[in-house]
């Protein structure tokens, strides 16, 4: 029995009369894979903003390592471990592949405005050669070694999503959060895509990961968490929820 | 050695540049002002103050219009917080006007009247010589750490944050690290000028300045560079339309942003250039 | 005293407000600064005084002002802002119309030189005095158009299809114009209404202050802007009542307090209400991104 590495309890969150999240229970636990469904709407991606701190809850608790982190800014759950890709891709558009996973070292490294100024000239500072090679080895795992220096823009669709990664992975999570990384890509890209979600769990990085694709649910996680109109309606291993009436019914509508 | 009226040209020129690139760096972040005139003013003031009322040296009196230029911007910066794109133009321009109003009715530094008797100090060597630490900083930045960040922040806020980044800090240091680089501007400025009144820091500087960086494009620091360089020599080519000048100017203007509207070094612009730059590279 | 001052306050504001507007609708359906707006203001003056120098009545100078600024308004849209909507980042505007800006001041001077000239009165003034309040026939007048044609403009903007296109284009861009919009039409109507409140502000102060110079547009395009961030970004109704509170607040302060901070009223009070209500008195109706 591993322990909890994310514990949320009674997590709530409304948009004017509209409920989203409605007192959501739910336990990760370090090192598996752990997945969210549910209908378009269900609250997942919500789930995902409050987790990272982009939204806040209106009640309930996060707790993450042991450590409450409820009105904690984004960027401070990043250093503590937490990343994201987002659904909708949001590369930084104006930089290129490189720049993107070197952005996600941010949080792991040091240096001020005036650090520039600091060094030998025409040198690059040692930080920052380290922090380079640190991204080349990511980009290495994620396959996009050979376009660091391409405009991350440019890359083809399958191939952003894979940046996206690679730059969450820079920041050196113990919980990634992956919302819908499938979305979009082609059989062949969703099976390159579960070779490195597998790659990257086997590191020790626990994974959350809202998607549609069923076949990868089922393939890759432990346990599955069914959310819908904000409610969590079933909980288990895949093979079960698969099974649970309740489920079928949220997904197939009742008669 | 260089004419007197080569010289003004040239300082009048580096200014330029070194507020263009005070506005650069913080719109480098995705924060534009439209008040740098205002930075500009606060760094002229103080340091012309310091060298006039206490025979301050005048690397001092520099040192101390680029601080309170930066104490300014960084007062500056945490209304910014909650303000974007247009809101924050307007706030900031707002900003530069109150600067102006504030000198105007202050008969310390002598009011609408102006403040007179500065020594002579700046010399194109000073202004040089800003400028060259200045890019050397900036091509430094753009490879480092705080540089992604500012990019970063510029292409999308909530990104940024979710990765890390705190954008609070990123975006007060942009706004300091700009009224730092306006205020020596400013300090610069004053002592070539010898004299120095609220108006020369108006909203038309600080649109001036605006449109130097915009002119040559917000992709990289050079634009700023080239642009301000380009605009505020260009005065001196028209000379012989006479008092067609400023119509000529503005139509130039005009033209070349409706021909480049991501100014003169755009992306693409840039990106052959780089490119160029790194097959000479390897080849040598 | 008060109450004089009050009346004398709201006949400045109100010509303010014709100015924000135009900056508010202009901004409210595209999402832009047209830094040139006080020019065009300041040109439709002009207008109106090569009319009056001719001898025209009051009526046709206002009118003359209000369809030269529109021309100038709409040839603007075609020039600064049409070419670049869509290309280059949001600051490209900004910059296209400083330059469109600086040549309308300077085709100015050399028409009619860079000196100020004096604007001639309308008629000659006949006062009268309603309790402690002494009104001149010209104050009246000012008083009367501005609020006239900020009832006008009400009306057009609920009342009629080209004021529904704008306001549905202001809401939004693209389904305005899949719901059958004429988009680019609403666009160049947005631009003639504008400036022709410019325009005829232009006239009203004038004859408030008696004269203008071809820099008399900035001073009152720095006002209009910060009345409009007051009022509420896009938003009409804030402008108007922004310009009202910001004529008040400057006369009073002219009155009250020392002349020389009148300028920075205007901006005091909308950094203050910044700071507080980020979105304006009214709130935006658009907010940026």
């Amino acid at each position: 029995m591993s322990a909890s590495l994310l514990a949320v309890d009674g997590l709530t969150r409304t948009f004017g009369s509209l409920v989203v999240l409605s007192k959501l229970d739910l336990t990760v636990e370090a090192g598996q894979i752990h997945a969210i469904i549910g209908p378009n709407g269900a609250g997942k991606t919500t789930f995902f903003n409050l987790v990272t701190g982009a939204l806040a809850a209106d009640s309930g608790h996060i707790s993450f390592d042991g450590r409450q982190i409820d009105g904690l800014p984004a960027y401070r759950r990043t250093a503590l471990g937490i990343c994201r890709t987002f659904q909708n891709i949001r590369l930084f558009g104006s930089m290129t592949v490189l720049d993107n996973v070197l952005l996600g070292l941010h949080c792991r490294t040091h240096g001020g405005l005036l650090f520039p100024l600091l060094g030998v000239p025409f040198r690059p500072a040692k930080a920052e050669a380290l922090a380079r090679e640190r991204a080349h080895e990511i980009l290495e795992l994620v396959g996009l070694a050979l376009r660091a220096r391409q405009a991350a823009i440019e890359l083809p669709y399958g191939e952003q999503r894979r940046l996206e990664i690679a730059r969450a992975l820079a920041s050196a999570p113990k919980l990634l959060l992956l919302d819908e990384p499938s979305a979009g890509m082609n059989t062949q890209e969703t099976l390159e895509l579960e070779v490195l979600i597998e790659q990257v769990n086997r590191r020790g990085v626990t994974i959350l990961l809202i998607e549609h694709k069923m076949s990868l649910v089922m393939k890759l996680s432990r346990t599955v968490t069914v959310l819908n109109f904000g409610q969590k309606i079933a909980e288990g291993p895949p093979a079960l929820v698969q099974r649970d009436p309740r489920v079928v019914e949220a997904y197939l509508g009742t008669e | 050695m260089l004419s007197d009226h080569t010289v003004s040209i040239l300082i009048f020129a580096g200014i330029d540049v070194i507020m263009a690139l005070s506005f650069y760096l913080p719109a480098s972040a995705g924060q534009l002002s439209a008040g740098q005139g205002g930075f500009m003013a606060l760094g002229a003031y103080t340091a012309a103050y310091l060298t006039v009322q206490y025979g301050v040296p005048f690397p001092i009196a520099l040192a101390a219009g680029g601080m309170i230029g930066g104490l300014v911007g960084l007062a500056v910066g945490f209304p910014a917080l909650r303000l974007r794109g247009l809101y924050l133009v307007l706030v900031t321009f707002g900003f530069g006007e109150m600067v102006r109003v504030l000198f105007l009715n202050a008969p310390a530094f002598g009011g609408p009247g102006g403040f007179a008797g500065i020594p002579p100090a700046t010399t194109v060597w000073h202004v040089l010589g800003l400028l060259i630490v200045l890019v050397y900083f900036f091509t430094r930045l753009s490879g480092s750490r705080m540089g992604r960040a500012f990019a970063a922040l510029r292409d999308d806020e909530a990104a940024a944050e979710a990765m890390g980044v705190n954008s609070t800090y990123v975006k007060l240091a942009a706004f300091t690290a700009g009224g730092v680089i306006a205020g020596l501007g400013g300090a610069l400025y004053a002592h070539y000028t010898l004299f120095i009144d609220p108006e020369a820091f108006g909203v038309g500087r600080s649109l001036f300045v605006m449109l130097y960086a915009v002119f040559g494009g917000l992709a990289s620091f050079w634009g700023a560079v080239v642009g301000a360089s380009i605009l505020s020599v260009l005065p001196e080519l028209l000379r012989w339309v006479k008092d067609w000048r400023e119509i000529f100017y503005g139509v130039l203007v005009l033209v070349m942003m409706l021909v480049r509207p991501q100014g003169l070094l755009d992306p693409a612009l840039l990106a052959r250039l780089s490119l160029r730059g790194e097959r000479v590279a390897a080849r040598g | 005293m008060f109450a004089q001052q009050l009346v004398n306050g709201l006949m400045l504001g109100g010509a303010y407000a014709l100015v924000a507007i135009g900056y508010t609708l202009i901004f409210g359906v595209l999402n832009l600064l047209h830094l040139a707006h006080g020019e065009v203001f300041m040109v439709g003056a002009y207008v109106g005084l090569a009319l009056a120098l001719a001898g025209f009545s009051p009526w046709v100078v206002l009118a003359g002002a209000m369809l030269g600024a529109a021309t100038l308004g709409v040839l603007v849209e075609r020039v600064a802002f049409r070419p670049v909507r869509n290309r280059g980042s949001h600051v490209t505007p900004l910059i296209t119309t400083i330059a469109v800006g600086l040549v309308l001041q300077h085709v100015v001077v050399k028409i009619f030189g860079a000196e100020p000239v004096a604007f001639p009165a309308p008629f000659a003034a006949a006062a009268m005095t309603i309790g402690p309040v002494t009104l001149t026939t010209l104050q009246l007048l000012i008083l009367g158009t501005s609020l006239a044609l900020m009832a006008l403009l009400e009306l057009v903007l609920r009342a009629t299809p080209t004021g529904m296109a704008i306001r549905a284009t202001a809401e939004n861009q693209t389904v305005a114009g899949l719901m059958g919009i004429n988009v680019s039409l609403a666009i160049v109507a947005t631009f003639a209404i504008a400036s022709a409140l410019a325009g005829a502000a232009g006239v009203l102060l004038a004859w408030n202050f008696t004269g203008l110079s071809p820099f008399f547009g900035v001073k009152v395009g720095l006002k209009g802007l910060a009345i409009m961030l007051l009022g509420g970004l896009g938003n009409v109704t804030g402008a108007m009542l922004g310009g009202l509170i910001v004529g008040v607040v400057e006369v009073m302060s002219v009155a009250y307090l020392a002349s020389s901070y009148r300028d920075a009223f205007a901006f005091a009070v909308m950094i203050l209400i910044l700071m507080l209500r980020p979105t304006g008195l009214l709130g935006a109706r658009l907010q940026t991104g």
